[in-house]
């Protein structure tokens, strides 16, 4: 995809991308850029594709490079589509010692896929992450902003299933997560 | 038990708003700053306090205040760091969910003690249901009056901003901060310069975690002779511990430094106790960077004294004997946790978190993991684990930034005090495997829950 294919976010998500920017001095526009790229992937099924970047770094007059050179560097920025539920569970040693390795291996067979995979419908993906700050209640896991913790087989299990018909992506933020001036 | 001073309010209903905050005495530190003190005289009072940076390396944070350079029309600034991603340690998530006023209050009694207008809070991108809170804080704050032009007929204007991280562990580190919140990659700058000279923007800032900000409330509010008279020796005040892994109670505490390891891990108040009543095996004390120890040499010292949690008790000994307190991360491991796989965890961890630009730390960690995952698989040699020493000698010392070190120590510490551990892996694979391995994990997930 060449780095001119570019398109818009809605009216409504360029404004807040704008009122974001003004949280940052003149002339220090790019420091936006973590933000923006979260709003884009939240508004864009949760991924960022080339044209989604570069709509992004057209907005902040930067080139296009300097948005894909930071959107590789960050673990919660996905290059490629991901299922309407992203399932991100820590493996880390809290929760390693905690039976993470079960909880894997329990959605894994739910599932039928493996870590890194998206299930054949699309609905869900997995991926094991590093400590997500929450080891005092492991084992744990996030779908989208939404802990879960404290994890058992049960809880595991109602989770998938209260996620398998969702039709909307499991977003990180929405457009309410940040304060607007 | 002693007086708390950050989670004192913890409890009251609704504290997280500002109505409940304000009532329990919330931003009385603004106030008597703003009315009655000078900035230095701030500065003062966190020196005087013994404070020291509660995000893992422990500089006094007083000092560190006075050494930021203050050139004329230069504009300063306070970032916090709200990164927490060092393993085992969730505290200051637990601050800023529960009692978020009281991170953006030590905010700005900070930026006035430093006299920067403008301040952010960086905060790992995971946690944005964290932001959500902290955002709600900040514009209750500015509605009544804390914030914006002029706070409270003071004169001194100050402006909050929350920016996320987007999930890089390195980003934590202070310089790779300041390079992603200018929109970069979190890449470690070499310092000298340091932030205090040419920080955020090329100005001057000073970074800060959010327990050691938050802890500039009660200091201001009672002096700083009165903080320094909580604790033990140089390590003054009180600490949150995040505690973690195969104890009864899990959870963060705020406990005066100088506390006994064996009472905090016993005690009923605290953590309760090894779950299942089992003997406990190993702990590492600190957050993953820091020396994991046996249960013997994290209850006593090596020369017999018991093991005190405070930065000098748990460093006595050195790297052959003791260990760090880090960031508080406190990890706990029963008998039969493998020590092997834990460290597995933990250089897979430090693997994917490098950022790639020095070499010893990008394909030492590279080289670590995949050397502990064959031994895991049962196909280590006896020479494999001389290498793996000789890997985190070479790594140690020789980088950019202190990642390096915190992927060596572990793996340092690990072989130091349980070789016949990994040993046994070498000889006796299959029976290993079994027992604290898969088994281990299994057994814990459908026991407990
Ligand atoms: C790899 C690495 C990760 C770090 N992560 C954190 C972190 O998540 N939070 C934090 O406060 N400090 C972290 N630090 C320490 C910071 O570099 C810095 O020392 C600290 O924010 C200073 O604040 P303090 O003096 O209040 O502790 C990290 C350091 C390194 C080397
Ligand atoms: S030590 Fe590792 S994380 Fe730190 S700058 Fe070097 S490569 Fe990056
Ligand atoms: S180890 Fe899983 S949240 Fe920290």
């Amino acid at each position: 995809m060449s780095e001119t294919e570019t398109i818009k976010f809605s009216a409504e998500t360029e404004a807040l991308m704008q009122n974001i920017i003004g949280r940052y001095p003149e002339g220090r526009h790019k420091s936006a850029l973590l933000p923006l790229l979260h709003i884009a992937q939240a508004d864009s099924n949760g991924w960022l594709s080339v044209p989604v970047m570069n709509r992004v770094a057209e907005i902040l007059n930067i080139k296009p490079i300097e948005v894909y050179e930071v959107a590789s560097f960050y673990s919660m920025f996905h290059l490629e589509p991901v299922g309407n539920c992203l399932i991100e569970v820590c493996r880390t040693s809290s929760c390693w010692l905690r039976g993470a390795n079960d909880i894997v291996a329990h959605i894994e067979k739910r599932l039928g896929i493996k870590d890194g995979e998206t299930s054949a419908d699309g609905k869900f993906t997995l991926r094991t992450v590093e400590c997500l700050g929450s080891c005092g209640t492991a084992p744990m896991l996030q779908i989208g902003e939404q802990y879960h913790e404290n994890l058992t087989m049960e809880k595991v299990d109602q989770l998938l299933e209260e996620n398998r018909n969702t039709t909307k992506h499991s977003t990180y933020l929405d457009h309410t997560t940040f304060r607007t001036v | 038990m002693q007086r708390k001073l950050l989670l004192e309010h913890i409890d009251v209903p609704g504290i997280q708003s500002y109505d409940v905050y304000r009532s329990k005495g919330g931003y009385a530190s603004v106030e008597k700053a703003l009315k009655t003190m000078t900035p230095d005289a701030v500065v003062e009072e966190v020196k005087k306090s013994g404070l020291r940076g509660r995000g893992g390396a422990g500089f006094p944070t007083g000092m560190k205040w006075s050494f930021l350079a203050k050139p004329e029309g230069v504009p300063r600034y306070l970032v916090c760091n709200a990164d927490e991603s060092e393993p085992g340690t969730f505290k200051d998530r637990y601050l800023m969910q529960h009692i978020p006023h009281l991170l953006i209050e030590g905010m700005i009694t900070s930026s006035f003690a430093l006299g920067a207008k403008t301040s952010y809070i960086y905060v790992r991108g995971e946690f944005f249901y964290i932001i959500r809170i902290l955002e709600k804080a900040i514009a209750e704050a500015y509605k009544n009056g804390w914030l914006g032009k002029n706070i409270q007929g003071s004169g001194f204007d100050h402006d909050i901003y929350v920016h996320p991280g987007a999930g890089a562990y390195i980003c934590g580190e202070e310089t790779a901060l300041l390079e992603s919140l200018e929109g970069k990659r979190g890449n470690p700058r070499i310092k000298p310069p340091f932030p205090a000279v040419k920080g955020l923007y090329d100005c001057p800032t000073v970074v800060n975690n959010v327990e050691t900000i938050s802890a500039v409330v009660p200091i201001v509010n009672n002096g700083g002779e009165a903080y320094a008279a909580i604790g033990i020796g140089k390590s003054t005040g009180n600490k949150l511990i995040s505690a973690s892994g195969h104890i009864k109670k899990p959870g963060v505490y705020e406990i005066e430094m100088g506390l006994t390891v064996e009472e905090f891990i016993y005690s009923d108040a605290l953590c309760g106790g090894i779950l299942n009543d089992k003997k406990l095996k190993a702990v590492v004390a600190g957050g993953s960077s820091v020396p994991i120890l046996p249960a013997e040499l994290i209850l006593k010292t090596a020369s017999g004294e018991p093991r005190l949690m405070s930065y000098e008790s748990l460093a006595d000994g050195g790297f052959a004997t003791g260990t760090m307190l880090g960031s508080g991360g406190f990890i706990v491991m029963d008998e039969s946790a493998s020590i092997v796989h834990n460290l597995y965890t933990f250089t897979r961890f430090y693997h994917h978190e490098s950022c790639g630009q020095c070499s010893p730390c990008r394909e030492g960690t590279s080289w670590m993991e995949k050397i502990l995952h064959k031994i895991l698989e049962g196909h280590g040699t006896i020479s494999d684990i001389d290498l793996l020493w000789d890997i985190q000698r070479k790594i140690e010392g020789n980088t950019i930034c202190p990642l390096g070190d915190a992927a060596a120590w572990p793996v340092a510490s690990a072989i130091r005090h349980f070789r016949p551990e990994f040993e046994a892996y070498v000889n006796n694979p299959k029976q290993q495997l079994e027992v604290s391995y898969y088994d281990h994990c299994r057994n814990l997930a459908s026991a407990e829950v």
